[in-house]
């Protein structure tokens, strides 16, 4: 029972910290991307659409990476290249990545779906608990796993880390010190695009594996909302996903005791966590102004 | 290769209007390409999309129908963005909005006489302004982000909708369908013009929508409020030193575009639908924000911009039925219109110059 638990929770949470993650990297480099939702749908539908059509759910995730990266771009290419307003660019994102997740899916509504196969790490799955849970899992954890900790020492512990947070917190600094702010910028957009496609590929390839019309159902802001509940950490990027996949699987687990609760009021939990936990974060002034980039939402046009 | 940006010493008033137009003609050759890609025949496909509508009188009626709460919600909306709000979470008033109205016919299912549709009226804008209320409640007094906190409460107002339709109140003579009983006389909006040759269902919806439009421009354009949004909105300092109070102007701005959407909601309950049920918006509160821009949150321009994102619904819908097009060609068009107007800001903004790196570096000295 607990083992089943806290593999539900995991699965739950994998697509929450990946989205979050490469969105952490993203906005550290001052650039605020509201498009995780469209970038994180467009990547499950590849990711499903190539693992049905070549039977190989390696290639799927490789699709939705691809995906999302493109998706990114297009992202990069307004925002940053041509300046416009991030929030409202983030939005298009999202509406046109649900457009054309919708029109691309509409072939595979309800088609089983490929299972990412679990990779069992020789020995260390042998471990009672501990085993099954962390080390006989598929390749998008450990993915996810590896992601968290490199962005960290990338970020804290290397010179272009130190690069990326000066562009986010002073691009006009940056820029006379020689640096070159937007290409930054791109290359942390880009990144961002990459782990948000893996995300939408863990949801359909692993947390559901079918195609389900809007299968993201608001991870993506979620996502959003566990950046700024980390104030821009990477380790508190996984505590608040690892949180948030519990509150996800308490619902169900709720739901299947038979709790006197309406099912509608237990499946508005996460959001209404999600609201509750921005305001908590929010008053803690102190905590939350340390970390914030300096110029998030702030596109940067050089004069010469 | 190399992409630099140079600010224009000033916009000409022409470029302010053929950006958007731009835009416009840049997502229709988009389409093109894209019905081409799918193997449509694009001129027939854009003429089924954007003219066939407009060529029918009942057709006319579903563009006006569906263009008011566009307008009514992009309206409230525009306020909103001009002083550097972000309420996304329309979409969620919206439903409030049309909850709240729905309070009076369901619960009191008898209910007759003049009263029952203004009372519906205050009903629905006050839910939508109660639950715009919220995220601006928490960003004044926590700091919360209110794009978050509005977005959050659209799934929630949902869930909320779902739970009423499928459990209180859902019709008991309804054979367990999920929905209200349907609404008594005194609790639909009339017809604009319910008989003869150019009868319809447009509803009293789009004059109410033209009448907020206008007063919304005189606000903006004439009043102190007005002044103060846009200021707060330009430049933040330059309205703390005049002394408007950053939180008021807040809670104004939100509760003001909560009380369009709800106040849209209204509108598409007692009118187009006359009924609550799971679903009462495609969407309209989040295109609601890409009629607000194209307009360029001028509210006279945002009536403009509302057919013509009124007209993308029903394009979807008739070119569903005439050349099988998938539905959610709407929504592709609908972002990739969005883009092109965030981009023609920028060109209109700034002079974009694309040249050789070895170039810029030798004009540098």
């Amino acid at each position: 029972m607990m083992e089943s638990v806290l593999l539900t929770i995991i699965t739950a949470a994998t697509p929450l910290l990946l989205a979050a993650i490469g969105e952490l990297v993203a906005e550290r480099s001052g650039v605020l991307n509201l498009g995780v939702e469209g970038m994180m749908i467009v990547g499950a539908v590849a990711a499903f659409a190539v693992a049905y059509t070549t039977g190989s759910p390696y290639l799927g995730v490789l699709a939705g990476a691809v995906v999302g990266v493109g998706m990114a771009g297009l992202f990069a290419g307004l925002a940053v290249w041509l300046a416009t307003n991030q929030v409202a660019t983030g939005l298009a994102l999202t509406l046109f990545g649900l457009g054309v997740a919708g029109l691309v899916g509409e072939g595979f509504v309800g088609i089983p779906g490929v299972q990412l196969e679990e990779v069992s790490i020789p020995l260390l799955s042998q471990i009672p608990l501990i085993g099954p849970v962390l080390f006989a899992q598929d390749i998008l954890f450990y993915l996810s796993v590896v992601l968290t900790v490199g962005v960290w020492f990338f970020m804290f512990r290397t010179r272009a880390g130190l690069r990326l947070r000066a562009v986010g917190d002073k691009p006009e600094a940056a820029h006379a010190l020689g640096l070159h702010v937007n290409q930054v910028r791109t290359l942390a957009v880009l990144f961002g695009g990459l782990c948000a496609g893996l995300a939408g590929a863990q949801l359909t390839l692993v947390y559901t594996p079918q195609w389900i019309e809007n299968v993201t159902a608001g991870r993506g802001w979620i996502a959003l909302a566990l950046v700024v509940f980390a104030s821009w950490r990477p380790a508190r990027v996984a505590v608040g996903a690892y949180l948030f996949g519990a509150v996800t699987i308490a619902q169900f687990h709720a739901q299947a005791l038979g709790v006197a609760i309406p099912s509608q009021v237990l499946a508005a939990l996460p959001y209404v966590a999600t609201v509750v936990v921005l305001v908590v974060i929010a008053r803690n002034r102190r905590f939350t102004m340390v970390n914030t980039p300096a110029a998030l939402g702030q596109p940067f046009v050089p004069d010469r | 290769m190399r992409l630099s940006l140079e600010r224009r010493a000033s916009v000409p008033f022409w470029a302010e209007i053929a950006a958007p137009i731009g835009a416009l003609i840049f997502t229709l050759l988009a389409g093109a390409v894209l019905f081409a890609a799918m193997g449509y025949p694009p001129g027939q496909a854009l003429y089924a999309y954007f003219i066939e509508p407009l060529s029918e009188f009942w057709s006319l009626h579903e563009l006006a129908l569906k263009a008011a709460p566009l307008i009514i919600i992009a309206v409230g909306l525009s306020v909103c963005f001009r002083s550097n709000n972000w309420n996304i979470g329309a979409e969620g008033q919206f439903i409030l909005g049309a909850i709240g109205a729905s309070a009076i016919p369901v619960l009191m299912p008898g209910a007759s006489g003049g009263w029952v549709l203004p009372a519906m009226f205050a009903c629905g804008i006050l839910a939508g302004a109660l639950w715009a209320s919220i995220p601006a409640v928490l960003k004044t007094r926590f700091g919360a982000n209110e794009i978050l906190v509005s977005l959050m409460l659209v799934y929630v107002a949902g869930f909320l909708l779902d739970y009423l339709v499928r459990g209180p109140w859902r019709n008991p003579e309804g054979f367990n369908f999920p929905e209200t009983r349907s609404f008594g006389t005194d609790a639909i909006l009339p017809e604009l013009i319910s008989m003869g040759d150019y009868g319809g269902r447009a509803n009293w919806g789009i004059v109410i929508a033209l009448i907020v439009a206008v007063a919304t421009f005189v606000m903006v354009a004439r009043t102190l409020k007005g002044f103060e949004i846009t200021v707060t909105g330009a430049s933040p300092r330059a309205a703390r030193f005049a002394g408007f109070d950053a939180r008021a102007t807040t809670l104004f701005a939100f509760l003001f575009s909560g009380a369009m959407a709800g106040l849209a909601g209204t509108i598409e309950v007692s009118g187009a639908i006359g009924q609550l049920r799971p679903t009462v918006s495609p969407g309209y509160g989040f295109t609601a924000i890409i009629v607000a821009f194209l307009g360029r949150l001028n509210p006279l321009a945002i009536v403009l911009a509302g057919f013509v994102l009124a007209l993308s619904y029903l394009g979807g819908e008739a070119a569903q039925i005439s050349l099988g097009l998938p539905e959610e060609i709407t929504r592709v068009f609908q972002g990739v219109l969005l883009f092109a107007i965030l981009a023609s800001e920028t060109f209109m903004r700034y002079r974009v110059r694309l040249s050789t790196r070895r170039k810029a570096e030798g004009a540098k000295p």
